[in-house]
C-alpha cells in the first residue's frame, strides 16, 4: 500500500524536470495527479521551454503507473487558469489533499540594477505569485475536504541566503519562504500543513544551460557543463556538482506524507549542505 | 519489499525507552540492526524517574520480535570510554555503523531547583551528544560507506524557552549548543559522504515530559505554559513523529540532505 494512497495531489510546472518527477514520485505512492504546465517560452529564459509534447510525456508516465492524472495548460500567472484547472481536477478526481507549487523559471542574469523592469516583474509574476496563487486556487478544496492536507512550496538555497547577479530569483525565492510561514499560521487551525523545499543546483534543463554556466563561470568565455560542475561543487559541502529531481521529490514525499503529520512552518534545504559551509 | 534501512547498523543513545526505543523500533522495521546504549539508572538532579535496565531490556525484546538484531549496553553518555566500549563491542558483533542517533537527553526541571542541574544537562544533553559522534566518527569515515548522524535537539534549540532555573537554562543552552555541534560536523564530515542533521521535537508524549515534576514545573509558569502551545492543534506529538523523520534522514532519501534543522513541532517554532 502506497503512503499516499487514495490522495489528490496538484504540480505546478509538471512537464519536466522537478514537476514531472514530482508527479511520478507520488504517483508511485499512490496519488491521483492534477498537473498545469504553461508549455510555452519566455523570452528572459536561456534555456528551452517546456512543450505540451512533454506535459503529454508527463501524462503517459503517471498512467503507466495506473493512477489517474488531469493536465491543463495553464499558467501561474493567470489566476483563472490556475483555478480553472484545479476545479476541473478535484471535479474529476474528487478530492485534493497535497500541493507543490513547483513552476518557476530561472531567468537571466543581471548586476540588480541593470535588471529590466519587465524581467523583474515577470520573476516575481511566476515565481511568489505564481506560487501564491496556486495555493490561492487550492487552498478552498483542501479547507472543504476537512481532512487536513500538505502544501509544498518549492523554494530554494536562493529562498534562505544571497546569490550575486539573480537579485530577482533571491527575492522571489525569498518572498516564498514568507508566503509559507504565513500560510502555516493561518492553515493550522485546518491542519493542513505548509512547508518549503530548497534546493541547491539540480540536474534538470533550468539549471544545465549555457546562462547558468555563464553565471557560476563569468570568469571563462564559453564555459562547459563540467566547468559548471567544478564551480557548483564548490558551493556543496558534500562532494557533488547537483542533486537530481528525484531527491526533491524524495522531500516532497515526505511532506506529502503521513509520515510528517506533525511537520509544519519548515524550510527544509536539501542542499548537499550548501547552506551551513 | 526490502527495507528502506536493509543491511545497516545504527548506533542509538538514550534507547532504553521514550523516543530512543521508538528510533531503534522504527529503523529496525526497516532492515536496521541496533546498537542500544542507555544509562539505565537515575542521576540525581533530575525530578522523574529515569529508564532502568528492564526498560533497555523491553527495548532488546521488541527489536528482536522485529527479527534483527541488537547489541544493547548500560551505559551513560558521559562517560566516553564507557561509551566508546558500548560502541566497538557493537560494531564488533553487528558490522559497520552507518547511521547515529544521538537521542539520550535529561530534562533537570522542577520547583525546586538546584545549582547542580546546570552541570549535568549540559553534561548529557551536550557534551553527551559530541562523545556520541566523536566515539562513531572515525570508525564511520574508515568504513568509507558515508552515513547519515541525526543530533535530537529540542524546539527549546531553536527559540528562547526554557524558564529560569539552572536546568531549564541548561536545556536550553544545551540544545542551542547541539545544533552548532550539528553545523561544524555536517561541514567536516561532508567529504566523507556523512551527513548531520538535527531534529527539533515539540513536547513528546514520553516520560521525560509526562511526569508529574514536569507538569507542575510547566503549570508553575505561565509564560511556560503559553509558550508549549503549538500551532497545529496538538498537545503533544508521538514518539513514533521523530522517529519517521529520524528515519527519512537516516534513508537514501534523503541521500543529500545535510546540515539541516528539521523541527518535528506541530508548527510551534513558527508560531513564535
Amino acid at each position: 500500500m502506497g503512503r499516499l494512497e487514495g490522495k489528490v495531489a496538484f504540480i505546478t510546472g509538471a512537464a519536466r524536470g522537478q514537476g514531472r518527477s514530482h508527479a511520478l514520485r507520488l504517483a508511485q505512492e499512490g496519488a491521483d495527479i492534477i498537473a498545469i504546465d504553461i508549455c510555452e517560452a519566455l523570452s528572459e529564459n536561456t534555456y528551452p521551454p517546456a512543450t505540451e509534447e512533454d506535459l503529454t510525456e508527463t501524462v503517459r508516465q503517471v498512467e503507466a503507473l495506473d493512477r489517474r492524472i488531469v493536465a491543463t495548460k495553464a499558467d501561474v500567472r493567470d489566476f483563472a487558469q490556475v483555478k480553472k484547472a484545479v476545479d476541473d481536477g478535484v471535479a474529476q478526481l474528487g478530492r485534493l489533499d497535497i500541493v507543490s507549487a513547483n513552476a518557476g523559471i530561472g531567468g537571466t542574469p543581471h548586476h540588480s540594477e541593470d535588471i529590466p523592469e519587465d524581467e523583474w516583474k515577470n520573476m516575481i509574476d511566476i515565481n511568489l505569485s505564481g506560487v501564491w496563487r496556486a495555493t490561492k486556487a487550492a487552498i478552498p478544496h483542501l479547507k472543504a475536504g476537512g481532512r487536513g492536507g500538505s502544501i509544498i512550496l518549492t523554494s530554494s538555497d536562493a529562498g534562505l541566503f544571497a546569490y550575486e547577479n539573480i537579485s530577482h530569483y533571491v527575492s522571489a525565492k525569498h518572498g516564498v519562504v514568507g508566503l509559507m510561514r504565513t500560510l502555516a499560521l493561518e492553515l493550522a487551525p485546518d491542519f493542513i500543513r505548509v512547508n518549503s523545499v530548497h534546493p541547491t543546483t539540480v540536474n534538470t534543463l533550468m539549471v544545465q544551460n549555457e546562462g547558468t554556466y555563464k553565471l557560476f563561470r563569468p570568469d571563462l568565455e564559453n564555459p562547459t557543463q563540467d566547468d559548471f560542475a567544478a564551480a557548483a561543487t564548490t558551493m556543496n559541502a558534500l562532494p557533488i556538482p547537483w542533486v537530481e529531481p528525484i531527491d526533491i521529490s524524495n522531500a516532497v514525499l515526505f511532506f506529502a506524507s503521513d509520515e510528517s503529520r506533525y511537520v509544519t512552518g519548515v524550510p527544509l534545504a536539501v542542499d548537499a549542505g550548501a547552506a551551513i559551509k | 519489499m526490502a527495507g528502506q534501512l536493509e543491511g545497516k547498523v545504527a548506533f542509538i543513545t538514550g534507547a532504553a525507552r521514550g523516543q530512543g526505543r521508538s528510533h531503534a523500533i522504527t529503523l529496525a522495521k526497516e532492515g536496521a540492526d541496533i546498537i542500544a546504549i542507555d544509562i539505565a539508572s537515575q542521576i540525581d538532579s533530575v525530578p522523574y524517574p529515569m529508564a532502568n535496565p528492564d526498560d533497555l531490556a523491553e527495548t532488546v525484546k521488541q527489536v528482536e520480535a522485529l527479527d534483527r538484531r541488537i547489541v544493547a549496553t548500560v551505559a551513560d553518555v558521559r562517560d566516553r570510554s564507557a561509551l566508546q566500549a558500548a560502541f566497538d563491542k557493537g560494531v564488533a558483533e553487528l558490522g559497520l555503523v552507518q547511521i547515529v542517533s544521538a537521542n539520550a537527553g535529561i530534562a533537570p526541571m522542577s520547583q525546586h531547583p538546584t545549582a547542580q542541574e546546570w552541570q549535568d544537562v549540559i553534561d548529557v544533553n551536550l557534551s553527551g551528544v559530541y562523545h556520541t559522534v566523536e566515539v562513531a566518527k572515525q570508525q564511520m569515515i574508515d568504513g568509507g560507506k558515508g552515513g547519515s548522524i541525526i543530533l535530537t535537539s529540542s524546539t527549546a534549540g531553536l527559540t528562547g524557552i526554557g524558564g529560569n532555573t539552572p536546568g531549564g537554562l541548561g536545556y536550553t543552552a544545551a540544545k542551542h549548543g547541539v545544533v552548532g555541534l550539528m553545523r561544524a560536523y555536517a561541514n567536516y564530515l561532508a567529504q566523507f559522504s556523512i551527513r548531520v542533521n538535527t531534529v527539533h521535537p515539540t513536547g513528546v508524549k514520553t516520560p521525560m515530559v509526562l511526569n508529574d515534576a514536569m507538569q507542575a514545573f510547566i503549570q508553575a509558569d505561565p509564560a511556560m505554559g503559553q509558550a508549549m502551545q503549538n500551532a497545529l492543534p496538538v498537545d503533544m506529538v508521538e514518539p513514533v513523529d521523530i522517529s519517521n523523520a529520524v528515519l527519512w534522514l537516516a534513508s537514501d532519501a534523503a541521500r543529500y540532505v545535510t546540515g539541516t534543522t528539521l523541527p518535528v513541532d506541530a508548527g510551534f517554532v513558527n508560531k513564535r
